[in-house]
Order: C-alpha cells, then sequence, then structure tokens
C-alpha cells in the first residue's frame, strides 16, 4: 500500500490505482446510495408517476397524457402560476435593491459596524412558522402593527392579507424583513472591491454616483446574478408562509404554486397530477434560471 | 498645479480643511442616522412579538394598540407552553436536529474528502453530478419519495426526516470539498508517508483541523431543521410527535375562532429563541455560512 502510494506522488498526479478508486467509492458511498435512493430514482419514478392515476390507498392506473393535458385546462394551474410568477418579481427585485443598500451603507464601516450587521441579519435566521405567526399578527387590518402605524400619518390602512389585491404585495413585504441575509453576500463583494479603483476614479475627478455605477455595480455583478438566481428559486417555491397565513386565500389570491402541488398530493391523494406539477415547476425554474443567465451576460463582469 | 506658499492661500487651505472636515461629520451623522433608523424598522417585527407576548388577551384586541403591556404578563409563556405540549415539541425539535446535524455533517465531510483528496476514476463526472443536484427543486422528489416512505411504513415516524441526510446534501459536500483543498497536501503527504490511510488521514488529521467547516455545516444543518416545516407536516401525524414549527402551526388550528394572540406570540418567542441564542454564540460560522453557500437556510 505504502509502496504504491510512494509511487503515485512521484510518478505525478494523473494515476490512479485500483486501491485509490476502491477508497474513492469507499467515501462517497453515503452519497452515491443517496443518489440513488434519494433523487435518481424518486426523479425516475416521478416521470412515471406523472402518466398515473393513482390516489395511494388503491393502484396506480396507467392513464398516458391524461394529467398532461388537464393542466392545460386547469385555472388554478394558471392561478397558481400567476400568483408565484407575481410573487417572485415583486419581491425578487426589491429584496435585490433593499440588501444591495444595507451593504452599501454597512460598507461604511463606521464604529458598530458589527453591532447594525447583527440587526439587520437577525430576522433572516429565523424563519417559517413563527415569523409567519408573526406577520399574520403584524399585518391584522383591525389590530396589527402595520395599520396602527399608518393610522398615525392619517392613512387607513387596506385588509392586507385578506384582500386579494394587497395579499401578494404583503407576502413581498414580509420577504423584505429577510433582506439581510443577501446583504452578507453583496458586504462580502463589495469589501473585496479593491480600493485602488476608486482612487483612480477620484482622481479623475469622479462623482460619488458615477462611483457607483460604474465601479460598484460592475465589480459585484457576479454577486448580483448569484444572488438574483437565488432569490428567483426561493420565491418559486414558497410554501410554508403560504399555508401558514393564507391557505391560498383569499379566494385562490394567495394560491401559491407548491401550495397547490400540496393541496393536490396531500389533501386531494391525486399523486400523478401533482407530479406533473413538480415537473413544471422544475422546468420553470430551469427555464428561469437560463433566461437570467442568458441576459445577464453583457452586464456582467467576471474578474480573469 | 502652482505652488501655494502665501498667508491667503494658507487660509484657503485651512478653509478647504474645515468644509472637509465638516463633509465627513456631516456623512457620519448621516451614515449612523440611517444605520440607526433602518435597524428599528427590522427590529420593530421583533419588538411587536415580544409585547403582544405579554400582553393580556383584552389588551392585545385594543385599538390604538399600546405599544408596551401595562403589565408585564411573564405568566402568558407558562400558559401557551402548556396550553399544547411545547416543552415536547421542543424536545422532538431537538432531537430531530442533533440527528440531522450529525448525520450530515458525517456524511458530507466523508464524501466531500472522498472528492477531494482521492483520486478515483470518475471522480469528475460524479462531482458533476454533485453540483447537478443541488439545482433540483425538492418538489420533484418529494412525492416518490413520500410514496416509497409509507410502503416501508416509515410515516409518523422521524426516519424520512433523518435518514436522507446521513447521504449528505449537495450544498455541504461542495462547501468541505472546497475547504478540504484548501488544506495544503503536504500534512497529506506526510502522513501518507508514514504509512496513514485514507481513513486515517481523514479521521484523524483532516477532520480535527477542519471545525470551521465542521462549525458552519453544523449550524445551517441545525437551523435548516429547526425551521423545517414541510417534512413534519407530510410525514407526522400524531400529535406528541410534532417539531415545533408544526405544533406551532396546529396550536392556532386549536383556536378558530379568536386566535389568542397573546399566547402565540409567546411560543412563537420560544419557537425562535434557540436559533437567537445560537447565533449570538456562533455569529462567525453563521456568516461564514451564509457567504460560502448564499443559502438563508
Amino acid at each position: 500500500m505504502a509502496a504504491e502510494t510512494r509511487q503515485s506522488l512521484i510518478l505525478g498526479v494523473r494515476r490512479t490505482t485500483w486501491a485509490e478508486d476502491l477508497w474513492f467509492y469507499f467515501f462517497i458511498m453515503p452519497w452515491l446510495v443517496g443518489f440513488v435512493l434519494f433523487t435518481a430514482g424518486p426523479m425516475i419514478a416521478s416521470v412515471l408517476i406523472s402518466f398515473t392515476r393513482w390516489e395511494l390507498v388503491r393502484t396506480p392506473e396507467w392513464v398516458g397524457f391524461e394529467n398532461w393535458i388537464r393542466l392545460a385546462g386547469d385555472k388554478l394551474f394558471w392561478t397558481s402560476l400567476r400568483v408565484t410568477l407575481s410573487y417572485t418579481l415583486l419581491s425578487v427585485l426589491p429584496g435585490l435593491v433593499v440588501s444591495f443598500l444595507l451593504a452599501y451603507i454597512l460598507n461604511a464601516d463606521v464604529k458598530g459596524t458589527p453591532i447594525f450587521r447583527t440587526l439587520f441579519y437577525l430576522p433572516s435566521i429565523v424563519s417559517g412558522v413563527a415569523v409567519a405567526m408573526l406577520w399574520l399578527w403584524i399585518f391584522n387590518p383591525r389590530f396589527g402593527l402595520i395599520n396602527y402605524l399608518l393610522s398615525l400619518v392619517g392613512i387607513t390602512g387596506p385588509d392586507w392579507l385578506w384582500s386579494r389585491q394587497w395579499v401578494i404585495p404583503s407576502f413581498a413585504i414580509m420577504s423584505l424583513w429577510g433582506a439581510g441575509g443577501a446583504m452578507l453576500i453583496y458586504l462580502a463583494g463589495l469589501q473585496s472591491i479593491p480600493t485602488e479603483l476608486y482612487e483612480a476614479a477620484e482622481i479623475d475627478g469622479a462623482s460619488g454616483w458615477r462611483k457607483v455605477v460604474n465601479i460598484t455595480l460592475p465589480m459585484i455583478s457576479p454577486v448580483i446574478l448569484f444572488n438574483l438566481i437565488m432569490r428567483m428559486i426561493g420565491s418559486m417555491q414558497v410554501f410554508t408562509e403560504a399555508y401558514v397565513m393564507t391557505v391560498g386565500g383569499p379566494n385562490n389570491a394567495s394560491l401559491f404554486y407548491v401550495l397547490y402541488l400540496y393541496q393536490n398530493a396531500f389533501l386531494y391523494f391525486r399523486m400523478g397530477y401533482a407530479s406533473v406539477l413538480a415537473w413544471i415547476l422544475f422546468v420553470l425554474i430551469a427555464l428561469l434560471t437560463a433566461l437570467i443567465f442568458r441576459f445577464s451576460r453583457d452586464a456582467v463582469y467576471y474578474q480573469a | 498645479m502652482t505652488t501655494w506658499s502665501t498667508s491667503a492661500a494658507r487660509e484657503t487651505r485651512e478653509r478647504a480643511r474645515q468644509s472637509h472636515r465638516r463633509r465627513v461629520a456631516i456623512d457620519l451623522v448621516v451614515t449612523y442616522s440611517v444605520l440607526i433608523a433602518g435597524s428599528l424598522l427590522f427590529m420593530i417585527p421583533f419588538l411587536w412579538m415580544l409585547s403582544s407576548s405579554l400582553k393580556t388577551k383584552p389588551e392585545v384586541f385594543i385599538f390604538p394598540p399600546r405599544p408596551f403591556p401595562q403589565v408585564f404578563q411573564w405568566h402568558n409563556y407558562r400558559d401557551a407552553l402548556t396550553a399544547a405540549p411545547f416543552a415536547r415539541y421542543f424536545t422532538n425539535s431537538v432531537y430531530v436536529a442533533l440527528t440531522t446535524v450529525l448525520g450530515t455533517t458525517l456524511a458530507s465531510s466523508m464524501v466531500g474528502y472522498g472528492f477531494a483528496c482521492v483520486r478515483g476514476r470518475g471522480s469528475g463526472t460524479l462531482f458533476a453530478l454533485v453540483l447537478a443536484t443541488m439545482m433540483l427543486p425538492s418538489q420533484v422528489t418529494m412525492i416518490p419519495m413520500y410514496i416509497m416512505f409509507s410502503k416501508v411504513g416509515w410515516v409518523n415516524t422521524y426516519l424520512p426526516l433523518i435518514v436522507p441526510n446521513f447521504a449528505g446534501s449537495p450544498f455541504n459536500i461542495f462547501l468541505f470539498r472546497q475547504f478540504f483543498r484548501g488544506i495544503g497536501p503536504e500534512i497529506r503527504d506526510a502522513a501518507r508517508i508514514d504509512g496513514c490511510n485514507h481513513w486515517g488521514l481523514y479521521w484523524r488529521i483532516i477532520m480535527p483541523i477542519s471545525t470551521a467547516a465542521v462549525a458552519t455545516v453544523a449550524i445551517m444543518a441545525f437551523m435548516w431543521s429547526w425551521n423545517n416545516f414541510l417534512g413534519p407536516l407530510i410525514y407526522l401525524n400524531s400529535q406528541k410527535l410534532y417539531t415545533v414549527p408544526l405544533g406551532l402551526a396546529m396550536f392556532r388550528a386549536y383556536y378558530p375562532s379568536e386566535t389568542p394572540w397573546h399566547w402565540l406570540m409567546a411560543a412563537s418567542v420560544v419557537a425562535v429563541s434557540p436559533l437567537i441564542v445560537l447565533f449570538f454564540f456562533a455569529q462567525k460560522a453563521f456568516i461564514q455560512g451564509i457567504v460560502v453557500t448564499g443559502v438563508k437556510g
């Protein structure tokens, strides 16, 4: 064993021995087994299930493309798509801006920056049901915090989560509270911009605004792209908040896609149809990601 | 540039210095006010949560709401936490979270080591596969996995929530691999020449010096597991198995007519506090985790 090792060390990088192969497969065994059992297997099964009608307690029944065709005529499917896409649009872009602004201000590095950074970041580590409950209470039209604050400036607040027009914006506002996560990533990016660039620009007489547009933004454009894609993917998969707060209401105005998927699978036990929904989501996310990449090609500057 | 040497020039220079100092002072004031206003804005929901949790029930339902309760109702916490078996929910969540952390840390580090330090045939392709699965939305595999678990009778147990973690997660595998690659080969070569095999290398040399990566992965995994709602929702049916998020959601369902917001807020505070406490103890690892993976958990 030692002789082989020494040989491979001396002879260079590319040589693998069969012993090394065995070790490799030994170490990656957990992932390999998991991949077959929990990823590849289920993926194939999911495709097959999408061609069946299966209510779980009975045996599956092969129905071919029936589920897929049903999709086109399913009003709720299109509703959930519209809800999710409009939410994504409404929450991703402002979120990106807010996170960037927070990071930009924090980058000034005044005394006490770590404290402020913590305060901004804290809301984003608590997520899920507790946060949903809190915002359910904050958005309460009669006794909640937001309408109270609005009344202080003389505005009667809307019904928020109970209004068809305001329910999606409510979710978007709630998502802004978690801007601290992306802020950290921006901060890391901002801190890696070499200061010489700014100094050179100042010598050339650049104003503050110019410096941001021509130096800061281009230098962190990969970070912006990354955050954009991650947020988009996350927004498309919103479930917990929708389930806890509105259950798709009022009147399906907040029927998020994954909520609708969940209902089909675990409420109505339409396993086949739900599988179709899952695959559509996958394709949609992949398409959106590809689109974003394609349209960002000219805007993103990658350092060599 | 002309040389400034007269006294008039000296005056101008002094005035310029003063106005620069004033500008810097204004800058500072503006920056601080924005920071303070911003952090207040971000903290208000937490303060509202705390204050609501300490009000009496009628106090909660008045308009305009009072920012502070008249008398702090500390007993709300005891009441809320006994109205539903929250202590049990808590221990359940801790159990699931800790086993999750154990599973994913062990497995991901092992696999990460394999990809980073062992040269095997197909390593490149397989790692590309790992990365590809990072992009897979969980909903695609969710249904077949549920069916599979129900066929083996694992529904209404913690097994579906815990066992998949022992395969490692793509994010964490990636993290460990990158970290291990950053450890210089000298340590490994020295150990190997001394006759250490890969397992010894992994377990007795590489892992002990990788506490930063382990901490990051552990904390992110704990956070994720603690907040996980969908998993427990679809797999846990008996109330005695509920985790905190599930218990909290069901708690509200017990009161269909008038939600006891003071209790709900108290329970939420308790649900959220372990993460906040953990954060304050391990800030660096948290932040590192976010920056490296970009995942908020």
